[in-house]
């Protein structure tokens, strides 16, 4: 639709015979006002979060105007509420269960990941389907039985419970997307490899491990976005002891209303990792997401 | 797929190699599969299984010694529950609506980011940005400072139109929860759209604008078909992730007013956590299974089709 209302088809027909130039002026002209266009609704989009921020430095009586308040005296006095209210604890288990998560997955995934390109095992196809598919079954219908299993092993509310399951979580994931990774080493230098007599392991360490680490990385980001961000697991098999950041969140529904400069300053803080790892991932983030289908 | 797949692991000109040889091979390759399989295999498969099994079962966890095995009577009571067959189309309307609406928004959105203006690379992060708000603060962020009746900012933002007041989140429950998912979904849509023009090899565009051709008719003969594999592609992964919605309906709305704005997952968890039924919630998980599983074999013969393709191309 957009596209029409610039260029009209004889504008287009006229100036193909005056040659390339005002042809391409024209466009460039229609690209400022484009951009302009995607100026305003980038900042539309952004600015609930924008808000969310600035909120964040105001104090309670501020933040609740009639009108918004754009210009006040910032404050640092609701990041010290939030963690004096006792966040600390959930950082920290946020932070070990997305970091051990995304190690074990990575440990597990890569050789994995190898097995499925490079060399590939027989039935490799049906190994990347049964990967895919179990992230296509809701994971709504295994609370029931992880929570009983759980429960009965003594695991609620332990780190590692959470730990053990972003990694089942994440790993399809990370399977396919370093798949895709390993695909895109040229096949010759392994062939030279082999050749030259070099073993496998240096083979992998010398030669496809530069090669893949880029996208090692952004794997390792996706997972790390994932588990941070996971809610429905945390939520009903963690409490006071191994609770993470978005189970913090969940005491601000209760107080209803109240206490919104504190409630942002605590979704600022809960978004923040992600919000900076996605910026660095940007590139990767639709390749993770689609499963590596889409580069 | 299979067909390229089975081209690469196909030994390289091995004439007479010993059955022997191959099967020591096969372990050598197997090997560093084998820990992410197992693993994969005991923690996805085996809670699907005792789901299976516990929906067979009447039990409530508040009393005791009351597991039974009852066979298909659990999914009797499931399918006779009103309250489920509104919750299961809510789920349906919350899903397939944030989808296609994202769709639509992301494709409009990629369109625009395709073109070459100042400061391109700042727009497209700040357009991401919602997508990676842990879903948690942004239901929170919606649910008060953006919707909040008196002192919202979309009602003040509406107020000159005389929407001041509007009760949203009570009023629209489920359009408010699905607009929180829009705001997320899009910029998704944006970034797999945005991959999808960006792979539209430009000689075609320019010969078909060297022909006299319109936009307009650029777009829909060349573009649109060229989209076509990542629009559905969008709208399988976006449904794949937001059937499973739970975050944005705890936190918003608690599925209210009654069942307003439930969706499955929120559903059963109230029925396993709430009212501590496990037969109920475990046949109600099984329904959901079977239902994912029929939209998940579309979504997988697409990510297939869509791997090949790109192969085919490369």
């Amino acid at each position: 639709m957009a596209v029409t209302t610039d260029t009209p088809t004889d504008e287009r027909a006229s100036t193909t015979d005056e040659g390339q130039s005002p042809r391409k002026q024209r466009r460039s002209a229609a690209n400022v006002w484009f951009g302009v266009i995607a100026w305003v609704v980038g900042i539309a989009f952004f600015f609930p979060v924008f808000w969310m921020v600035l909120t964040s430095f105001k104090t309670e009586a501020d933040a609740y105007t009639p009108t918004p308040k754009l210009f006040f005296q910032p404050t640092l006095e609701q990041y010290e509420g939030v963690f004096s209210s006792g966040l600390g604890p959930y950082i920290a288990n946020s932070v070990a269960a997305t970091v051990l998560s995304t190690l074990f997955v990575l440990l597990l995934g890569v050789p994995a990941a190898f097995a499925l390109s490079l060399r590939p095992v027989k039935k490799t196809s049906d190994v990347l389907f049964f990967f895919i598919s179990t992230k296509m079954l809701p994971v709504v219908a295994a609370i029931v039985p992880i929570y009983v299993v759980v429960n009965q092993i003594g695991m609620l509310d332990n780190i590692w419970t959470l730990v053990i399951l972003y990694t089942g979580m994440n790993l399809p994931i990370a399977v396919w997307m370093m798949r895709s990774f390993f695909l895109e080493v040229p096949g010759e230098l392994l062939e030279q490899a082999s050749i030259d007599g070099a073993p496998l392991w240096r083979t992998l360490r010398e030669i496809v491990l530069p090669i893949i680490s880029p996208g090692i990385f952004a794997t390792a980001l996706i997972c790390v976005i994932f588990a941070w961000n996971e809610f429905f697991f945390a939520v009903n098999l963690t409490a006071a002891n191994a609770g993470t950041v978005p189970v913090f969140l969940v005491g601000f529904i209760t107080s209803e209303g109240l206490y919104w400069a504190q409630l942002s300053a605590a979704a600022t803080i809960a978004a923040l990792p992600v919000v900076l790892a996605g910026w660095v991932a940007q590139n990767k983030l639709v390749q993770g997401l689609s499963f590596g289908a889409v580069k | 797929m299979t067909a390229t797949v089975e081209e690469r692991s196909a030994p390289p000109a091995n004439i007479g190699g010993a059955a022997m040889i191959d099967r020591a091979e096969g372990w050598r390759r197997r090997a560093p599969l084998l820990p992410a399989l197992v693993f994969t295999i005991i923690v996805t498969q085996i809670p699907f299984i005792l789901t299976l099994f516990y929906s067979l079962q009447s039990w409530n966890l508040v009393r005791p010694g009351s597991q039974e095995f009852v066979w298909f009577s659990n999914y009797v009571d499931v399918f006779t529950d009103s309250q489920f067959r509104q919750v299961a189309l809510n789920t349906v309307v919350m899903t397939l609506g944030s989808v296609l609406i994202a769709v639509v928004l992301g494709l409009l959105l990629a369109l625009l980011l395709n073109r070459q203006f100042v400061g391109r690379g700042v727009v497209r992060t700040l357009l991401i940005t919602p997508f990676l708000i842990t879903p948690v603060a942004a239901a929170l962020l919606w649910r008060t400072v953006l919707l909040d009746p008196t002192l919202g900012l979309v009602n003040f933002v509406l107020s000159p139109f005389g929407a001041s007041g509007t009760e949203w989140i009570s009023q629209f429950p489920l359009a408010s929860v699905m607009a929180a998912l829009v705001w997320q979904w899009t910029p998704f849509m944006m970034l797999l759209l945005l991959a999808g023009l960006q792979s539209q090899p430009s000689d075609q565009l320019e010969a078909a604008r060297v022909d006299g051709a319109s936009a307009w008719s650029v777009f829909r003969e060349l573009t649109l078909p060229h989209l076509r594999r990542f629009i559905e592609l969008g709208v399988v992964l976006g449904t794949i992730y937001l059937v499973n919605t739970f975050d944005t309906v705890y936190m918003m709305t608690q599925g209210g007013p009654g069942v307003a704005s439930a969706n499955l997952p929120f559903y059963i968890y109230q029925r396993a956590f709430l009212g501590f039924d496990i037969g109920q919630s475990a046949a109600m998980g099984v329904v959901v299974v079977i239902i994912t599983l029929i939209a998940a074999s579309f979504a997988l013969r697409l990510l297939f089709r869509s791997f090949s393709g790109e192969e085919e191309l490369t």
